[in-house]
């Protein structure tokens, strides 16, 4: 989803009876739907674990800001400006939770910047396709957030409470996002013929790279075992896009749009749709850096930091000046 | 309709439309994750703003255009910005430079329309001085931070007060327009203005270790829509090329 292909640390995930006591009691906890806070014990290699998974969401969302500040000075209403600039405030703003909620686990966010900046931590693969119409405003937000809520919604019962509660606060956002880009799709799906070609074309465009969101088929997900008795993942991949293409179908019809898939089918027997798998190859040239947009999104955000240095340099002699003085002051 | 009033919300409207797209064009570029927030924040306030300017200004002109009729589809020449809100970004220092400069006769101006004869004047600048007192307290922060902070630091925001303070004189020029508009107790005396505003801007910048420069000289032709700058004909291509690419098309 937001975060694909961590890797678990461990070989395979061992049974009760092979771990130590503290571990056990660890692992006992989190069977029993408790909760694991920044100051309990915990193995290694959930730490590690959960510091990637949470920053490189919330890095998806910060670099997630990008593709759709590619339309905000282009917005076609007032109205429409106003609701893309909320939106991409209340993305800083999950950046912002989920950079906290990592930095309880033992790492600054400053340190995850400098892992993002040198391809040490990703983001999502989606945020690596271009924007190129009005309607990918509509696809992203009906589309993307739609398989992010897809994914988000169980991760609000993750074992690790931190996330788990800025998981609650995102996802409230996140379902009006996707609202809000339905709304958009309906405009355009119900308006002139340019229009209507607009929003096929996200939908094409789209359709796959959201397919993709949810990582590789569990056949070939090898780490996911492991994440999923710590409860840091709560359904495996195949089951969430499953559960994506049976809510999405449907919503395309209703909109008048072709899904882009020949082999796509209701299967009465499994009570879901079968479809097509996505270009694997693909999946992984992108995780590989040769996205569409991958080279560019990256270099914004290292320009946007190296600009910023001086910015930050000067906040923080201020900031210390105003300490020494009100320090010589008492 | 009133002219001289259409022409007066044009104003107030235009200002915070021209403002609040240069401001959303830092969207995920900023220099840390809470400017990012605050600088979307911000400009989605003046966008806000703008809806409710704009709407009344469509309302008083009375010949069937929308608000984003008046923001998408006019030409440079009717717009009437100030020309200081349609300059470039250029740095962050600059931005925030500019907005603080903008922000302080902001909140002086609105502060006054608050109590215009015009009740629909008045309420929405009741609602938008709210707003602007926030945006003054964190652009007159952050200048006094970045002013003071590191040497560097100085001479980044010397260069934009530099740049940015022969633009200032143009928020407080006065035409017949704005005349009519004082006479009819709908907007307070421009000219008026500029004691508050000083007061403002020469505590922020004694605070701030900033020199202000030794001129009155002020660049104009923004709010009468004589000659705006070369800069807002770029910033219209990108904001109304949807508008006027589908013209049959609504969004």
């Amino acid at each position: 989803m937001y975060a694909q292909m961590i890797k678990s640390t461990g070989k395979g995930v061992k049974t009760l009876d092979e771990m130590d006591p503290q571990e056990r009691a660890f692992q006992e906890r989190i069977d029993a739907g408790g909760k694991i806070e920044p100051r309990d014990w915990m193995p290694a290699g959930y730490r590690k674990n959960l510091i990637r998974q949470i920053g490189q969401h919330a890095h998806s969302e910060i670099v997630g800001q990008l593709p759709e500040g590619n339309w905000i000075t282009r917005a076609p209403t007032l109205e429409r400006k106003a609701i893309l600039l909320a939106k991409v405030q209340d993305e800083a703003g999950h950046g912002l939770y989920l950079y906290c909620a990592a930095e309880t686990l033992g790492i600054t966010r400053d340190e995850m910047f400098e892992a993002l900046h040198e391809g040490r931590m990703k983001y999502s693969s989606i945020f690596n396709y271009p924007t190129l119409t009005w309607a990918d405003m509509g696809a992203v937000g009906w589309l993307v957030d739609g398989a992010a809520i897809m994914n988000q919604v169980p991760l609000q019962r993750t074992s690790y409470g931190p996330y788990a509660r800025a998981m609650v606060r995102i996802c409230k956002e996140e379902s009006f996002h996707q609202r809000q880009g339905f709304d958009i799709m309906m405009k355009m799906c119900n308006g002139t013929d340019a229009q209507k070609k607009m929003a096929q074309d996200a939908l094409n465009r789209m359709w796959y790279p959201s397919l993709m969101m949810f990582g590789p088929s569990d056949k070939d997900s090898v780490h996911s075992e492991q994440s999923m008795a710590w409860k840091i993942k709560m359904n495996t991949n195949d089951e969430l896009r499953q559960k994506f293409v049976d809510q999405t179908v449907p919503q395309a019809e209703y909109l008048g749009l072709t899904v882009p898939d020949d082999k796509l089918s209701w299967n009465e027997e499994k009570g879901g749709y079968d479809f097509s798998e996505p270009d694997w190859s693909e999946f992984f040239d992108v995780l590989a850096g040769n996205g569409p947009c991958n080279q560019e999104r990256l270099q914004t955000r290292k320009d946007a930091w190296e600009s910023g240095q001086w910015v930050r340099d000067g906040m923080l002699a201020h900031a210390a000046k105003k300490r020494a003085a009100k320090l010589a002051a008492e | 309709m009133s002219a001289a009033l259409f022409e007066t919300l044009l104003r107030l409207g235009d200002n915070t439309l021209v403002l609040g797209h240069r401001v959303s064009e830092w969207c995920g570029k900023a220099p840390v994750l809470e400017e990012d927030i605050a600088l979307a924040n911000t400009a989605l306030d003046l966008i806000g703003q703008t809806q409710m300017w704009l709407s009344y200004a469509a309302e008083v002109e009375g010949a069937g255009r929308s608000a984003d009729d008046l923001a998408m589809l006019r030409d440079v020449w009717d717009f009437r910005n100030i020309l200081m809100v349609e300059r470039p970004n250029l740095d962050f220092g600059h931005t925030m430079m500019r907005q603080f400069l903008f922000d302080a006769y902001h909140r002086a101006l609105l502060s006054g329309l608050a109590g215009s004869g015009d009740p629909r004047v008045a309420e929405i600048a009741a609602k938008a001085v709210k707003e602007a007192t926030y945006h003054l307290d964190r652009s007159a922060e952050t200048v006094i931070a970045l002013g003071d902070g590191t040497e560097v630091s100085h001479a980044k925001m010397q260069t934009a007060l530099d740049l940015l303070w022969p633009y200032t004189g143009e928020m407080f020029h006065s035409d017949e327009a704005d005349a009519e508009m004082v006479a009819a107790g709908v907007i307070p005396d421009p000219e008026g203005l500029r004691p508050a505003w000083m007061d403002t801007v020469t505590a922020t910048m004694a605070e701030a270790t900033l020199t202000l420069p030794d001129s009155n000289f002020a660049h104009k032709g923004g709010r009468t829509g004589k000659q705006h700058t070369e800069h807002l004909g770029h910033m219209l291509t990108q904001m109304q090329w949807l508008q006027r690419a589908y013209p049959d098309a609504t969004w």
